[in-house]
C-alpha cells in the first residue's frame, strides 16, 4: 500500500470559515437571501469534491484557491496522518471538522528494534483530547507504533460513541484492562484488531465484557494478547457474532478449542489458528475432534494463519481449505520442507505466503513449483542470530524468482547469497514493488564469488521498474548508492545498515532519488558533508534517519539552521554538563509545521535528547526571543526550549 | 562506529558502566568481514577496513537491533524453543478450569515451592509427592510433557533436570494420574 504525503503548507494554511455575500434581489421578499456567486461554487465544490477519496487528490484540490482549500476542508472525511508529530492535533482539528476516519503513525520503524529509548513519545493522548471534541462521529481509528494507555482506551470508548473501527498495530501502553473497556462500552464495534503489539495481562477476562446479546462483530484479532482466554465465554461470543468474519485467536487457544469455534463460525474468512497444539495428552488412537471437517465446512476461508506451538502432524486438517487459499501465514512454525510439501502443493491460489527459515531451500522451490500465482512472499528466521549456517541461501531466492513471475513484494532473511541470484529475481520478477534482503551477516560479501553486493541490489533497481521500497544489505559499497541514485526514480522507502564507504554513498541516494519519502540508514559512514546534500529534499520526506554514522553535532545544528521547518532530534552518548562533544548517536529529522515537541522524555542517565529545531535559530534570523532556556540535569539530559517572543 | 545502545531495559546500566578500554569501543565490535573476506581483492579490504575499529577478530557478539527482527516475533519462536535469558515460561493448564495460565520456572527453586505456587494459582490441593506413590490421595496431581513429548509426574527427576526439560505443565485430577507414577 503506497503512502501518500500530505504536503506541509508552509505558509500557514488559512483557517476556514463561511463566506457568503448577502445580495438581495427584487423588492419582494426581504427575509430572502440569496446566495452569491462564490456560494454557489462554494456549494457545488462541496457536492463533487464529495467524490474525491484519494488524499493525494484531495491534498491537490485543497491547493487550488482559498475556496477550494475551505470546500475540501469541510467535506474530507477520511485522514492520514504518517507523522504525528508533524502537525499538532489543534492545527488538524481546526481544519478538518467532518473526520470519520483517522490513521496516525507514531515511532520511526527502526523503534521495533530497540534502537529508541522505550518513552520516546508518540503518545496517543494529546491527539485523543482534540479528537474528543472536535471528532465524537468518529468511526474509525487506526494507530501504529503509538503509546496507547488504558485511560485513553477508556476515553476513546466515551468519547466516539458510534466508533465502528479499532486497529492498534505495532503500539503499546496498554493492557487488557483497556480492551476490557473498549469492549464494554464501545456497542458499535465491528472491528476490534490487535497486531504486533505489546498488551499487558492485568489478569482481566476482557472478553467477558462484550455485550451479552447478538454483536455486529466482523473482525476480531487478538493473536498478539499474550494473557489467558475464557474460552467458554469466548464461545458463547463467537456463537452470537453471526457477521464475524475474521477471527485471529491467541496461542492460548489449543487445537480443540479451535475446533469448538469453527464449528460455530463456518462463515469465517479469515482465521488465525492460535496455538494448533492440544493442551492435554492425547494418546495414541484416542478419540480427537475431525479437525479436517472443521476445516472442510469453512468454504470462505481464504487466509489462515497462527500456527503458534504447532504439532506439525496436525498441519494436514487444513488440506481441504488450500485449494482456495490467497493467504497462508506460517511464520510462527517451525516445520521442515518434508512437513510443508504436502500443504504448499495443494494452494495453487496462494498469493501470500509467510514462513519460517525452516523450510529451508527445497521448501521454497516446493513453493516456486505451486505457487504461480505469488505475490508476497516472506522468510523470517528462526534463529535471528549472524553466525549461523542457515538454511535458505541464494538457491531458494533463485527457485522462487523462476516459480513465482508475478511477485510483487518479498522480504527475505537468510544467512549467504549471491550477486547471480539476486540480479536473476531482478529479471524474472518485474513486477516488484517492494525488494527486502536481510542478509544477517553484517559486510557479507556474495559467498561464492567474494564480491560486495552491489551489483545485484544494482540490477533490482535497474530492472524493477516499479519498485517503490528498498532494504539492502551484505558488503556494500558508494557504488551500490550511486545504482540506486541513478535508477531508483520511484523509491520511496530505502533501510540501509551496515553498508556504503564515503559520504558519496548517502549523496548519491538524495540527490538521485526525487520521491525517496523515507530513509532510514544505520552504521554507515555517512557524515556532515552527505547530510548537507539533502537540504533541497527534507521538506518532502517523511523523515530520515541516520543512527552510529558520522553526522556530528555541528552538522545538525546546521540543517536546523537552514531548514526551519525541519524537526531535527539528535540522541547523543558521552553528553557533557556543557552540551560541548560532537558526538550524534542517533539522529532523527522530519518537517513538521508546529515545532519541536515538548513531551521528549526526560532521560535519568545518559544518552540525552536534544530538539533542534525553528525556535531555537529564529535568533540568527533577527526575531528577538523572549528568553532561552537551557536545563542541564545531573542526569544528563539537556532540554533546549526556548519561549516564543511576542513580537515573532 | 557500532555502539551496544542499550533500550533494552530502563536502567542502561551499560552506559554507566566502569570498564577498562578506550572511550567509543565496547566489545561488540566486530570482525566478521575478516573472517568472510578470504578470496576478497585487496581493493575490498580497503573498504572494509574503513568500517572496522579494531584489528582483531573478536567473538561475534550480538548488536542491538540487528538482525531486524521483532522482539514479539523471537520472543514467540525462543518461548517454544528454549528457556528464554530473562525466564523459563511454561504454560500450565488444569483439568476443568477454563484458563492456561503461565508461570516462570526460574522463580522457583525447589519442588516443594513450585507446588504451592500452583496450589495458589488453581487453588487446589495437590499434596505431597512420594517416590513409590507419586501423588496419590490427593485430588489433583501435577504432570508435565519433557524435551521428549513424554509426560511425567512432577518430582519423578531431580529438580535441576526437570527445569531444563519441562515444556508445560498439566494438573491432572488425582485418580488419573496414577499411571504416570515411577514404580
Amino acid at each position: 500500500m503506497s503512502e501518500d504525503e500530505e504536503l506541509p503548507d508552509l505558509g500557514g494554511g488559512a483557517t476556514p470559515n463561511s463566506n457568503s455575500t448577502v445580495v438581495s434581489i427584487g423588492g419582494g421578499d426581504q427575509n430572502y437571501v440569496s446566495p452569491g456567486p462564490d456560494q454557489v461554487l462554494e456549494n457545488v465544490l462541496e457536492n463533487v469534491l464529495c467524490f474525491l477519496t484519494s488524499r493525494r487528490d484531495r491534498n491537490a484540490a485543497s491547493l487550488v484557491c482559498k475556496s477550494w482549500y475551505r470546500a475540501e476542508a469541510l467535506t474530507r472525511s477520511e485522514l492520514f496522518i504518517g507523522n504525528c508529530y508533524s502537525v499538532s492535533p489543534r492545527r488538524v482539528t481546526n481544519r478538518f471538522r467532518l473526520i470519520k476516519a483517522i490513521a496516525i503513525k507514531g515511532k520511526p520503524r527502526f523503534s521495533d528494534f530497540s534502537l529508541l529509548p522505550p518513552d520516546w513519545g508518540a503518545h496517543f493522548a494529546p491527539w485523543l483530547r482534540a479528537m474528543a471534541i472536535s471528532y465524537r462521529a468518529l468511526e474509525k481509528l487506526y494507530l501504529k507504533r503509538m503509546c496507547v494507555r488504558d485511560e485513553d482506551l477508556a476515553i476513546a470508548a466515551h468519547s466516539f460513541p458510534i466508533l465502528k473501527e479499532l486497529v492498534l498495530v505495532c503500539c503499546e501502553g496498554f493492557g487488557t484492562d483497556g480492551l476490557a473497556i473498549v469492549a464494554r462500552e464501545c456497542r458499535q464495534i465491528r472491528v476490534l484488531e490487535l497486531m504486533d503489539s505489546v498488551i499487558r495481562d492485568n489478569e482481566v477476562d476482557w472478553i467477558s465484557c462484550f455485550p451479552e446479546d447478538v454483536t455486529c462483530l466482523e473482525s476480531l484479532i487478538f493473536d498478539c494478547v499474550e494473557a489467558p482466554i475464557n474460552f467458554e465465554v469466548l464461545e458463547r461470543l463467537v456463537a452470537r457474532s453471526p457477521s464475524l468474519k475474521k477471527l485471529m485467536l491467541n496461542s492460548y487457544i489449543s487445537i480443540t478449542q479451535l475446533y469448538r469455534l469453527m464449528i460455530r463460525a463456518p462463515q469465517l474468512t479469515h482465521l488465525g489458528t492460535g496455538s494448533f497444539s492440544p493442551l492435554e495428552i492425547v494418546a495414541q488412537g484416542e478419540h480427537e475432534p475431525d479437525y479436517f471437517s472443521a476445516f472442510a465446512a469453512c468454504k470462505s476461508l481464504i487466509c489462515l494463519s497462527g500456527f503458534k506451538e504447532i504439532i506439525p502432524e496436525y498441519l494436514s486438517a487444513i488440506y481441504p481449505v488450500c485449494g482456495n487459499l490467497t493467504s497462508l501465514n506460517l511464520s510462527y512454525a517451525n516445520i521442515s520442507a518434508e512437513q510443508l510439501k504436502p500443504v504448499i502443493r495443494q494452494c495453487h491460489k496462494l498469493q501470500t505466503f509467510w514462513a519460517l527459515d525452516s523450510v529451508s531451500d527445497e521448501g521454497l522451490q516446493a513453493v516456486s513449483a505451486a505457487c504461480k500465482d505469488l505475490r508476497e512472499l516472506r522468510v523470517f528466521p528462526v534463529e535471528a542470530l549472524e553466525d549461523a549456517e542457515g538454511p535458505v541461501s541464494e538457491v531458494g531466492l533463485l527457485a522462487i524468482s523462476e516459480g513465482c513471475r508475478k511477485l510483487q513484494s518479498i522480504l527475505y532473511f537468510c544467512h549467504r547469497m549471491t550477486n547471480a541470484a539476486v540480479v536473476a529475481m531482478s529479471k524474472n520478477c518485474p513486477d516488484l514493488v517492494v525488494f527486502r534482503l536481510c542478509i544477517m551477516g553484517r559486510h557479507m560479501p556474495d559467498h561464492v564469488t567474494g564480491e560486495p553486493m552491489d551489483e545485484g541490489f544494482g540490477a533490482i533497481v535497474k530492472n524493477c521498474k516499479k519498485l517503490t521500497r528498498l532494504a539492502v544489505s551484505g558488503l556494500l559499497t558508494d557504488r551500490v548508492f550511486n545504482y540506486i541514485g541513478q535508477y531508483g526514480k520511484l523509491l520511496r522507502t530505502l533501510s540501509v545498515a551496515f553498508a556504503g564507504n564515503t559520504d558519496l554513498g548517502l549523496k548519491y541516494l538524495l540527490e538521485g532519488c526525487p520521491k525517496l519519502q523515507k530513509l532510514e540508514i544505520r552504521d554507515s559512514p555517512f557524515g556532515d558533508s552527505a547530510l548537507f546534500a539533502g537540504l533541497h529534499h527534507y521538506y518532502n520526506m517523511r523523515f530520515l534517519w541516520l543512527s552510529a554514522c558520522k553526522v556530528t553535532r555541528q552538522g545538525c545544528k546546521e540543517v536546523a539552521r537552514q531548514l526551519p521547518g525541519l524537526v531535527v532530534e539528535v540522541i547523543a552518548w558521552n553528553e557533557e554538563e556543557n552540551g560541548t562533544s560532537e558526538d550524534v548517536d542517533t539522529l532523527y529529522l522530519y518537517r513538521s509545521l508546529d515545532g519541536p515537541r515538548a513531551d521528549a522524555p526526560r532521560l535519568m542517565v545518559r544518552p540525552s535528547l536534544i530538539m533542534l529545531g525553528k525556535a531555537l535559530f529564529n535568533y540568527r534570523a533577527g526575531f528577538p526571543l523572549a528568553a532561552l532556556k537551557i536545563s542541564p540535569s545531573s542526569c544528563g539530559f539537556h532540554a533546549l526550549a526556548v519561549e516564543p517572543s511576542p513580537a515573532a | 562506529m557500532e555502539r551496544a545502545s542499550a533500550y533494552e531495559n530502563d536502567l542502561n546500566l551499560k552506559a554507566t558502566e566502569l570498564r577498562l578500554g578506550l572511550p567509543g569501543t565496547d566489545e561488540s565490535s566486530e570482525k566478521q568481514s575478516l573472517r568472510n573476506n578470504k578470496r576478497s581483492s585487496a581493493e575490498m579490504d580497503n573498504s572494509c577496513e574503513k568500517n572496522e575499529q579494531e584489528s582483531s577478530p573478536a567473538p561475534k557478539a550480538q548488536v542491538v537491533g540487528w538482525p531486524p527482527v521483532r522482539s514479539y516475533r523471537k520472543n514467540v519462536l525462543h518461548q517454544r524453543n528454549e528457556s528464554d535469558l530473562s525466564g523459563m515460561f511454561v504454560k500450565v493448564s488444569m483439568d476443568g478450569a477454563p484458563y492456561l495460565r503461565k508461570i516462570d520456572l526460574k522463580v522457583y527453586k525447589k519442588y516443594p515451592d513450585l507446588l504451592k505456587a500452583l496450589e495458589n494459582m488453581f487453588k487446589c490441593s495437590i499434596g505431597v509427592y512420594s517416590e513409590r506413590e507419586g501423588y496419590n490421595g490427593s485430588e489433583f496431581a501435577p504432570t508435565y510433557e519433557d524435551k521428549d513429548g513424554d509426560w511425567m509426574l512432577v518430582g519423578d527427576v531431580p529438580w535441576d533436570m526437570f527445569i531444563t526439560s519441562c515444556k508445560r505443565l498439566r494438573i491432572m485430577k488425582g485418580s488419573e494420574a496414577k499411571g504416570l507414577a515411577c514404580l
